[in-house]
């Protein structure tokens, strides 16, 4: 995308290389940003962790797309006119229809599956019938623009209304009451189908009446499939992502290497206000307890998990956990109310805050190990050289010196679970807004 | 009743059931059409930026074809760069500096 800015508004020629396993992405990219004639060129992937050596010979080889020369077609592509006028013979102007060709529910079915807009388990077909049901759960009228959604920052959104909204969630099973929920989730600008090489997942954290109106579960298997408001309302919001951003495929708009089990029902459950010792996670951040909230947390990959909160190592056991976690996705606690309730007998925290303070203090890592992480250099060590606080700072420190690893506004407690044990867990995501409910109703 | 069924399942000729489904797809943007920079006639004697965006030891790479430059086309002047910040921000500060001194520019890898 900087190549197409830098050529097109900058004047300036330019070429991009990219590894051939974003083939696709690139292509989509530049014709999504109206230039589908930039130049680019690919090497082999991976070039992280390559010597010199081997990057000379990617270098000295050939495009693994096209067969050429890479530096021909780096050379070419800043000496050589465009051939044709590419632009012309593309289709910009193009809509949505509403309805799809009436079949039968058999070939429906399979079409739905066939074109990517469903998560390849059965949905449940959006007759008008049904998605009429889902949208009498709403005061918005159906043609009112509902959100903007894109797959990352390098993507231009695209546009949904109500209506379009209401089509995901029947898809998905949910109940015309859940409804919204879902356009909570909708309207919120965050996808929960990010398209990042690290395979993100994301979770959706509830708050407020909603949460007993349309029967979540915020206590035993919360976090499971055992709820059918959990369940669709997660899956609802995965499936509206992926068909009102415009697709979430593999290899083209999705490019997670490894993908995220987390991704199936987008990790949706309640906080139990009632069982927790604490404010709820929505007054935290300005909310009144009677306000109903969606919350929603991205880049959820990495988990740490143990049980209770012991007397005499807990210090050192929570250490070590926040040590093994990603360091550049700061710490979500979910504690069932067991563990929360110990985490104050131990160390006093009588408020969320104190917790969150003390969890800040307490994961430290050697400035040497932070720093060499490939996560931190791609995307903390540029800001720390650009100047950017605290991470200028750090970098100060000697390779053997101990720095924080997060900042404390990075860091999350949420209390969900049945207290069947006192078992909890850390979360790496990254909390990304909350967005009210009740505007949606 | 009947009307609903009959708005959603529509029969065929023959009687068979066909059910009427709305599209679960959003709205795509409006595409505006960007112009490509004029290209260079020669990069003979022409200064180039290697603009490294700091993702996944990209400057290592683009340090290879600094010296690729240097062996097999010496008479082209290749400055590398890093992006001012992480590859995700846009970098106008950098931009115009390659535009007031550069002729063309090479982004690698990604982004």
């Amino acid at each position: 995308m900087h190549a197409i800015a830098l050529d097109s508004k900058y004047g300036v020629p330019t070429v991009a290389i990219h590894t051939n396993a974003f083939e696709k992405a690139v292509q989509s990219v530049t014709r999504m940003h109206g230039m589908p004639q930039a130049r680019y060129t690919f090497v082999p992937q991976p070039v992280m962790g390559k010597t010199a050596e081997q990057l000379r010979a990617y270098v000295e080889g050939k495009s693994p797309i096209s067969g050429r020369p890479v530096m021909q077609e780096v050379i070419e592509g800043l000496t050589r006119p465009a051939e044709g006028d590419g632009i012309k013979e593309n289709k910009f102007e193009r809509s949505t229809p509403r309805m799809v060709d009436a079949d039968s529910d058999e070939n429906l079915h399979r079409l739905f599956l066939e074109n990517n807009w469903t998560d390849k388990l059965p949905i449940v077909l959006p007759t008008e019938k049904r998605v009429e049901e889902m949208l009498k759960h709403t005061s918005r009228k159906p043609d009112e623009v509902a959100g903007h959604l894109r797959s990352n920052q390098f993507r231009q959104y695209w546009e949904f209304t109500v209506e379009k909204v209401a089509v995901n969630a029947v898809m998905a099973g949910a109940r015309p009451e859940y409804f919204p929920v879902i356009l909570a989730l909708a309207s919120s600008g965050v996808s929960a189908r990010g398209s990042t090489t690290s395979s993100m997942a994301a979770m959706v954290v509830v708050n407020g009446p909603i949460r007993n109106e349309i029967s979540m579960n915020s206590g035993t298997g919360a976090m499971a499939p055992y709820n059918h408001a959990n369940a669709t309302i997660g899956r609802a919001y995965g499936l509206l992502s992926q068909n009102l951003q415009g697709g979430s495929l593999p290899g083209d708009s999705y490019m997670g290497s490894q993908g995220n089990g987390y991704a199936y029902g987008t990790m949706t459950f309640a906080e139990n206000e009632e069982r927790s010792p604490w404010a709820p996670f929505h007054v935290q951040h300005g909310f009144k307890p009677d306000d109903s909230t969606v919350s929603i947390f991205t880049g959820c990959r990495s988990t740490a998990f143990t049980l209770g909160v012991r007397e005499q190592y807990w210090r050192e056991h929570v250490r070590s956990m926040l040590r093994g976690m990603d360091a550049h996705s700061a710490p979500t606690f979910v504690l069932d109310p067991i563990a929360a309730r110990q985490f104050i007998d131990r160390g006093g925290f009588d408020i969320k805050e104190k917790l969150i303070q003390w969890v800040y203090e307490n994961a430290l890592m050697p400035a040497g190990e932070y720093w060499d992480y490939q996560l931190i250099q791609n995307y903390v060590y540029p800001r720390a050289t650009f100047g950017e606080e605290p991470y200028a700072s750090k970098l100060k420190a000697a390779p053997d010196e101990m720095i924080k690893m997060f900042k404390p506004d990075e860091i999350h407690v949420v209390v969900v679970g049945g207290e069947t044990n006192g078992y909890w867990r850390i979360m790496g995501c990254n909390y990304q807004k909350t967005v009210s409910v009740d505007e949606w109703r | 009743m009947a009307n609903e069924v009959q708005r959603n399942e529509i029969a065929d000729v023959a009687g068979n059931k066909r059910v009427a489904a709305l599209n679960p797809v959003g709205y795509p943007p409006k595409i505006t059409p960007k112009p490509m920079a004029p290209r260079l006639e020669s990069l003979d004697g022409k200064t180039l930026y290697l603009v490294d965006p700091r993702f996944d030891d990209s400057g290592l790479f683009l340090r290879q074809v600094q010296d690729w430059f240097a062996d097999h086309m010496p008479s082209v002047t290749t400055k590398l760069v890093e992006m001012s910040s992480v590859y995700t921000k846009d970098d106008p500060k950098t931009w115009e500096m390659i535009k007031a001194n550069g002729d063309g520019a090479i982004i690698g890898v990604g982004h």
